[in-house]
């Protein structure tokens, strides 16, 4: 067997500290008025599962740049596009990330931005579309560092 | 507001192609958790909308929230039917607003 190298050692260091200060890691409880938000924009309608992809990292060493990229299926056109994308972050101490409008003249319903997290949590991704129909999605993101407070 | 806002778009486009769109703001994006040396809560001063607009109708927005990473990047795209004139605007909390412009024209 191949002895461990200072790479490995740190690396194996690092994972120990996480999961010794982070117990309760694994299950991202909402802490936040997330419902809230989820209610305001879907008016109490339940999302369908299907048409979004969320794409995020499993684990962001740096809670304060978080790289999202959210894609929608959609032709875009006058009579069937992506209204708006409410992304949701359960875990943060206010639940907003951003509200993304989109127009037909946008093309298609993709964009990427940079966001914040303070903890390990849920990313939720809600997608309205121009027919009144809503889409959901969401992914777990591992976070070593928060990203707020300090 | 120092820096000038960067903004990445091709020089020119087909008729009906989408084209991408990168843009990146010079902005601390303070989130109002965060506290000073004194114990004091730093006000909060983040961009809270950024908007596109081109020849006038509307492309793409987006509300921000302080989630939002210091120096926010934005990454959508637009459908080019026409030439014309890009207009990009960052809407500070207290009321600033950054604005920037890009022409893009039709492959000939």
């Amino acid at each position: 067997m191949k002895a461990i190298n200072r790479r490995q050692a740190f690396a194996l260091g690092g994972g120990f500290v996480v999961l010794t200060l982070m117990p309760m890691a694994a299950d991202a409880e909402v802490t936040n008025d997330a419902a809230k938000w989820i209610e305001k924009f879907t008016g109490g309608k339940q999302p369908a599962k299907g048409k979004i992809s969320l794409d995020l990292p499993e684990i962001a060493e740096n809670g304060n740049t978080v790289p999202l990229s959210i894609n929608i299926e959609s032709s875009m056109t006058a009579d069937s596009y992506v209204k708006e994308v409410m992304i949701i972050a359960d875990g943060n101490p206010n639940a907003g990330v951003a509200t993304l409008s989109f127009t037909p003249l946008s093309g298609k319903a993709e964009a990427s931005i940079r966001i914040r997290l303070a903890t390990t949590q849920n990313v939720v991704a809600i997608a309205k579309m121009s027919d009144g129909s809503l889409f959901a999605e969401q992914k777990i993101v591992k976070v070593t560092i928060g990203g707020c407070g300090g | 507001m120092a820096d000038k806002p960067r903004i990445k778009l091709p020089k020119e486009a087909a008729k009906g192609e989408v084209v991408q769109i990168k843009t990146l703001v010079s902005h601390i994006m303070e989130s109002g958790q965060r506290k000073d040396a004194q114990g004091k809560t730093i006000p909060r001063k983040i961009i809270n909308k950024f908007a596109c607009e081109f020849n006038g109708k509307p492309v793409f927005s987006c509300a921000l929230e302080p989630a939002i990473s210091a120096n926010p990047y934005i990454q959508f795209d637009a459908r080019i039917d026409e030439a014309g004139t890009f207009k990009f605007s960052w809407t500070d909390d207290d009321g600033t607003v950054i604005t920037a412009e890009e022409k893009i024209a039709l492959k000939a």
